[in-house]
């Protein structure tokens, strides 16, 4: 991974000892709370309903075990002990004290991590394939352009104060796990027909308010053009969006507004000024990023056979298939640890669990550990020799359900229990999900489902891209939920439709279960949850879910 | 006279900022509204010294072939979290290369200073009463990652 050097390291420190002035400033009264508010954001402090939140960045999802080690500690000594993985890729803790802040971003510094720009009106924390470097389907890593565009985005001086917050994703590989087509801008890593590396440039998707699929606006961008193309798009963003009225703010509004080819038009006329300028991109930077990001020293293993593993025992075996992805290397496999226990909010994870994944990253593996915008945690590199002896490690940890890719793996923002911003609580929703679809057998059979939560409008949790969607809305004063079918990520992403009138919180269970049983009563054999709606529509839902 | 911040150093400063896009002002060392200026530039230039503002809407692509006849010019924040005039200081800088004064003027904060310099602002009508406090957060950073106008370079070109 990424190792700061002395100029990186002097930047965050610097960034550590601004915040603590301005934080001593806003204390002593010197700074307003309007003014502090973009201050503390763009350093990934909110002020919450019961207490401040801080949003710690990882870059593109990628931790090692020492930051891990890091997080458990500094949430034991600022917090209640425990941590949130967020549907961005970053951790969040639910407790700190805004004073002591500043001591937690300098205790971050000395692991090489941050807050910065992970909230605010600014370019937001990049995220990336969480199987980045090891997926059997990559095309390239996407991390080295990741770190690249981390560089370039951070405390850029013309860019922090856009009309909203901007967020880029990048995807190297054919199935999309980044999310591309639903970011203010999503780059799609490409080999042209002469095997060089581009990228496809997807621009103003976005979730919230207006769901929009992104326009492709350059069909290949060289490399070495990605910072003046990226820096182009947003000089004519941060001059053109609309900064009267908070919900028409997002790129994907302007887009729309001005046409995908004027705004590529404008774009490119921006760019003129810039392509092949100093921002240019040098061949000796990509591959100064592409050395960190090397193969460790795989041993050269036989691929093993996994029914054979399989036979070790049942459960095993559910974990096996569901938690477990192809490795581009023989003998490795990909293990996602699933924070999704029931009773526990989806994403959160214990100081304890913290520092035990943190061994088990660097017994089974390098040391690396991933997180996922489905809120799990990933060990990329396990041999598969010690699968079964990983996984009873990971039963006691208790991070082992077998549900990755299930209806029980739910996304799920941390909604009206912590956030300020929802309408309604979403975290007791999950739980009554889990607990509604508690037999396994019935959760395979029904095969591949993404099943997103969000407590508001904002959907921190993804609901228009679940195949299953549920959103919170507040029906004067009371909170209810919309459903929404349909909806995907990946490269043929589409948006949710909405099922109808929104359900009070205690229907919410028995209309999934109705939605489900009309999908088992229509599919064809081998059809996912989202190939039959797109083929069915959603008329025979409806009728069931409104009988 | 008033304070402001130029070249980083707190200095007196006498021009006067003319809001008002009707009505002309009287004497020069005044900074106009485009909309004035560009209806009644004859009757301007007769008052003596005179600078122009851009609103946070008004490019400077609008100030065309004028730019460069101004010794000042000046960029209006209407409100700190109004960003658009960090680009068109880059713009005036980089694009039209305006080498005169570059002034910020409105609601801005302390806490952009290092960032409005490095968009080629080099002096701030800041709204505060702690000027010489203020100048250290020139220094909040010592280098950057992005090529600006204070550093033409990126740093993976000079690593």
């Amino acid at each position: 991974m990424y190792a700061y050097d002395h100029f990186d390291r002097q930047l965050v420190s610097q960034r550590v000892a601004q915040f603590r002035d301005q934080t001593q400033r806003y204390l002593a009264g010197k700074i307003t709370d309007e003014q502090f508010l973009p201050l503390r954001l763009q350093n990934g402090l909110y002020i919450q309903r019961l207490a401040p939140m801080l949003r710690i960045a990882v870059p593109y999802g990628t931790l090692n075990a020492e930051q891990l080690r890091k997080l458990a500690a500094i949430s034991r000594k600022y917090d209640k002990g425990y941590a949130h993985i967020s549907t961005r890729q970053n951790v969040q803790l639910n407790w700190p004290k805004l004073e002591e802040v500043p001591d937690i971003l300098e205790e971050l510094a000395e692991v090489e991590m941050h807050a910065v720009q992970t909230s605010g009106n600014c370019i937001r924390n990049v995220t990336a394939d969480q199987f980045s470097g090891v997926a059997a389907d990559e095309i390239e890593d996407a991390r080295a352009y990741c770190e690249i565009i981390r560089q370039w985005s951070t405390f850029h001086p013309e860019l922090a104060f856009l009309p909203r917050k901007f967020k880029i994703a990048v995807c190297g590989s054919e199935s999309d796990r980044a999310a591309v087509m639903v970011h203010d801008i999503g780059l799609q890593i490409i080999k042209d027909a002469a095997g060089n590396t581009a990228f496809k440039v997807i621009v103003g998707g976005g979730l919230g308010r207006t769901p929009v699929i992104g326009s492709v606006i350059n069909e290949a961008l060289e490399p070495k053009h990605l910072l003046t193309y990226l820096e182009a798009i947003l000089r004519v963003y941060n001059q053109l969006g609309r900064r009267d009225n908070k919900f028409k703010a997002r790129i994907k509004i302007l887009v729309r507004a001005m046409g995908a080819e004027a705004f590529k038009a404008d774009v490119e006329k921006e760019w003129a000024h810039i392509k092949d300028g100093a921002l240019s991109l040098t061949d000796e930077e990509i591959s100064r990023a592409q050395s960190f990001f090397q193969p460790p020293a795989y041993e050269s293993l036989p691929q093993q056979d996994m029914q054979a593993l399989a036979l070790e025992n049942a459960d095993f075996a559910r974990w096996l298939q569901h938690n477990t992805h192809a490795h581009k290397v023989a003998g490795y496999r990909i293990v996602t640890l699933a924070l999704k226990t029931t009773g526990v909010a989806p994403g959160d994870v214990t100081a304890e669990q913290l520092e035990v994944i943190a061994d088990l990253g660097e017994r089974y593996g390098f040391g690396e550990i991933r997180s996922t915008h489905q809120q799990n945690i990933v060990l990329p590199d396990v041999r598969q020799q010690e699968l079964f002896a990983l996984w009873k490690e990971l039963v006691e940890l208790e991070v082992a359900a077998p549900v990755v890719g299930t209806l029980n793996d739910i996304i799920c923002c941390p909604g009206g229990d912590f956030c300020s911003l929802a309408n309604a609580k979403s975290i007791p929703i999950a739980e009554a999900i889990q607990r509604r679809f508690e037999d396994l057998d019935y959760v395979y059979d029904l095969g591949e489902i993404e099943l997103n939560i969000s407590g508001c409008m904002n959907a921190c949790g993804h609901h228009h891209i679940g195949n299953i969607g549920i959103l919170g809305v507040d029906k004067k004063g009371q909170e209810f939920y919309q459903v929404s079918l349909g909806g995907s990520q990946g490269l043929d992403a589409s948006i949710g439709k909405i099922l109808g009138p929104s359900f009070a919180q205690d229907e919410v269970p028995n209309v999934i279960e109705k939605v489900l049983e009309t999908f088992v009563s229509l599919r064809q054999p081998e059809e996912r949850f989202l190939d039959t709606f797109r083929r069915v529509g959603m008329d025979p839902f409806k009728e069931r879910a409104y009988a | 006279m008033p304070k402001i911040i130029k070249d980083l150093n707190v200095v007196e400063d006498s021009w006067q900022v003319w809001r008002d896009t009707e009505n002309l002002p009287t004497t020069g060392g005044v900074i106009v509204p485009l909309s004035l200026w560009q209806a009644h530039k004859d009757a301007l230039l007769a008052l003596g010294d005179i600078a122009v503002f851009l609103a946070s809407d008004q490019s400077p692509k609008l100030l065309g072939a004028d730019i460069n006849s101004f010794a000042l010019i000046a960029v209006d924040f209407p409100k700190f979290a109004d960003g658009r005039g960090f680009s068109y200081g880059r713009e005036l800088r980089e694009q039209h290369g305006f080498n005169g004064e570059l002034r910020a003027i409105g609601d801005f904060m302390r806490d952009q200073l290092y960032f409005l310099k490095r968009c080629g602002f080099n002096s701030f009508a800041l709204q505060s009463d702690e000027l010489d406090e203020a100048l250290a957060s020139f220094n909040d950073f010592s280098d950057a990652y992005q090529p600006s106008i204070d550093q033409s370079l990126p740093i993976f070109r000079r690593r």
